[in-house]
């Protein structure tokens, strides 16, 4: 049964919720917006799409794995011994002001950190303990694609309550258990009339409407595997790229990372940190070769990872949520959706057939 | 002026491997690199307030190619400090040039038109821009969304082109006072360090502003990330994000040409090109220095002189 809050009880709402969870809203700082931790008092930014959306909140840009130190051995001073201490330190955590795009990033985050053979025992204490509050869009921007993807501007995939802003309110609407615990503990929620139902639903379905025809993507991994040797494509797709990390950083899916060992003396400390494939350093081997030295490498990997490589080993699930984020943050306006549809429109050279 | 410097472009062509210039982007707001490698190709190209991108940026990584480049002043004082640098070859640099009339700085756009990523329809003239959102229309002057750069530029001519069309332009002004480094440097130094610390705080270390700048010519071998020596911290403390932007700022002292392109790439909207201006000024002043405007010229931290003109290290 959907639920009704009013604008004016949202900070309240918010509040109440602080006394379980740490909460995190998006908030504008200088002219830009990001989520932080939330308190009374603080303008919230929900009118529009976050410049960098809520992914560091379950994958930090910096995390500490563990602490290490080493000691000499009294009895063997030639020997030394390492104590090793792990960082855990996930707490019940509340997302507020999601897209549905940036909740569904977590979609991927989990296709990646907890359902291979190797879990991420970090991810999975943060990602087990957050709650994710998000806003279906009824309004989207000219690098909104979500719908190219798999998702749509009220799409429910990783949120746990999805909100629709209607006038002076929003509809809610749980997704989960979890949602639905949240929406039952506030007596500032009372029931949605027919009403408000139906505008939240006139609203979601004039948004769908007003994002553009989306292309068939069924074919891409063929297409991008038979692009794979095109070179001469992929150095006209990324010629105007300077190979930042912008894209990756922003990207709601991207969750390459990088581990360093920082010693201070006998003492030190393990980091995880956003890594990204842009970077000519992500696949710099020790011998000194590097399989993508060009620029041109690294995009038909990027590229290839969300619309390729990703959805083979996730039964299907491309890893691009179609935020935009890419395209409106980067500095010479690539357009990821430009690229992939060349590579789908490219005609690719028919087959030898030895029987002819 | 548009169609003589398609021409030019196009009588170019055949000699060239290929020539960067703006085409439109994903929409009618935002231009984009054009790369013109067929005449039809430059059919696309565009010239106005929206050629924001300082396409120098891509002439080192170009070495061995023969390539044509179209310019805007500010981007014409970046080719010179690659030729005086030694990092592009003249000879296989062909510049097309036209008079600059200023272009838009987004973040004011996204002030003055918050709807600006609802964009529909930009038309532009010589002295601004008219909007129309999915909502409503709205006209602006240049002057009020114009890059700070364009409203201090000394050069709105290319100071070397091969081929320059349209008439040279008169400079806005004729001296940069670095009005908003005094304004700010009027400040007490616990307001400038909250203000770099706020500021820097958001930085996602994406090194968008280190990537975007046509002097930051270490590339793939920046400090920033080499692992040994291990100089600057994975860490993402705000210390260890502003050191970054110091080092790159000292790198650049009496290279920079101040185009700007470190603050327009960043995504997150921090004003890094202060510190960049900070240094512009003491070589101003240290070594009557202006960066970018003659190929024989040699920047002056480049060179050694036993007594320095200014620097009266005797009297010391």
């Amino acid at each position: 049964m959907a639920k009704y809050l009013k604008n004016d009880d949202l900070g309240q709402w918010l509040s109440e919720l602080g006394a379980d969870y740490k909460v995190y809203a998006p908030v504008q700082e200088g002219d830009s917006i990001a989520f932080r931790p939330f308190s009374k008092g603080k303008a919230l930014r929900i009118d529009r799409h976050a410049t960098v959306g809520p992914k560091e909140i379950l994958f930090p840009a910096c995390e500490e794995l563990l602490r290490f130190s080493y000691q000499k051995d009294e009895e063997n001073p030639g020997r030394e011994n390492i104590q090793v201490q792990v960082e855990e330190n996930a707490t019940p955590t509340l997302i507020f002001g999601s897209r549905p795009c940036d909740a569904r990033g977590f979609d991927v985050f989990d296709g990646a950190f907890t359902q291979c053979s190797v879990k991420d025992s970090y991810y999975i204490a943060r990602r087990e303990q957050a709650a994710v509050v998000s806003i279906a869009c009824t309004r989207t921007e000219n690098t909104c694609f979500c719908n190219w993807v798999g998702g749509a501007p009220d799409g429910t995939n990783g949120s746990d309550v999805l909100l629709t802003p209607i006038q002076e309110g929003f509809v809610a609407e749980s997704i989960t258990e979890k949602g639905e615990a949240l929406l039952a503990g506030s007596n500032l929620l009372a029931e949605a009339t027919p009403e408000q139902e139906k505008e939240a639903k006139a609203l979601r379905a004039a948004a769908h409407e007003s994002l553009p025809e989306a292309p068939d993507f069924e074919c891409m991994p063929e297409q991008l595997y038979g692009l794979f040797d095109n070179m001469d494509f992929w150095e006209k797709q990324s010629a105007k790229c300077i190979s930042c990390g912008a894209c990756t950083y922003l990207c709601p899916t991207c969750h390459c990372f990088n581990i360093t060992d920082e010693r201070q003396g006998n003492e030190g400390e393990r980091l995880r940190t956003w890594d990204n494939c842009m970077s000519r350093q992500f696949t710099q081997e020790a011998s000194g070769h590097n399989p993508r030295s060009e620029k041109a490498y690294r995009l038909k990997n990027r590229v290839g990872h969300k619309f390729c490589y990703f959805p083979e080993l996730h039964k299907g699930h491309i890893a691009c949520v179609g935020c935009g984020r890419c395209i409106k943050s980067c500095p010479v306006s690539l357009d990821i959706r430009q690229v992939v549809t060349s590579a789908k429109e490219c005609r690719l050279p028919a087959e030898d057939n030895d029987n002819e | 002026m548009l169609d003589k410097l398609k021409e030019s472009i196009k009588a170019a062509l055949p000699e060239l491997d290929f020539v960067m210039g703006w085409g439109m982007g994903y929409d009618p707001l935002h231009a984009t690199p054009l790369y013109m490698y067929e005449p039809e190709d430059v059919d696309n190209l565009v010239w106005g307030p929206l050629n924001v991108h300082n396409l120098a940026v891509h002439l080192p990584s170009l070495k061995g190619k023969k390539v044509g480049i179209v310019v805007k002043g500010c981007d014409s004082r970046s080719v010179v400090e690659l030729l005086q640098e030694g990092l592009i070859n003249r000879e296989d640099v062909v510049i097309f040039g036209a008079p600059c009339n200023g272009i838009v700085d987004m973040s004011k756009i996204r002030k003055a038109v918050p709807d600006a990523h609802f964009v529909h329809s930009v038309e532009t003239d010589d002295n601004g821009l008219t909007i129309t959102t999915d909502k409503d229309t709205h006209k602006l002057s240049l002057a009020e969304v114009m890059a700070d750069k364009c409203t201090r530029c000394r050069f709105p001519n290319a100071v070397v082109a091969d081929h320059f069309v349209g008439e040279k332009r008169e400079p806005t002004v004729e001296n940069d006072a670095y009005e908003d480094l005094e304004s700010f440097e009027s400040q007490g130094f616990e307001e400038r360090r909250d203000f770099w610390m706020t500021e820097m705080d958001r930085c996602i270390r994406c090194y968008a502003c280190r990537n975007a700048c046509p002097l930051c010519v270490c590339r793939d071998h920046c400090v920033a990330q080499s692992r040994n020596p291990h100089w600057v911290s994975q860490r993402d403390g705000v210390r260890d994000k502003f050191m970054f932007q110091i080092i790159h700022a000292m790198h650049m002292a009496g290279r920079c040409t101040e185009c700007g392109e470190c603050e327009r790439a960043c995504p997150m909207d921090i004003p890094v090109l202060l510190l960049k201006r900070k240094l512009g000024t003491v070589i101003h002043d240290l070594f009557d220095y202006d960066s970018g405007l003659d190929a024989e010229a040699r920047p002056p931290l480049l060179a050694f002189k036993l007594e320095e003109e200014s620097i009266k290290e005797k009297d010391w």
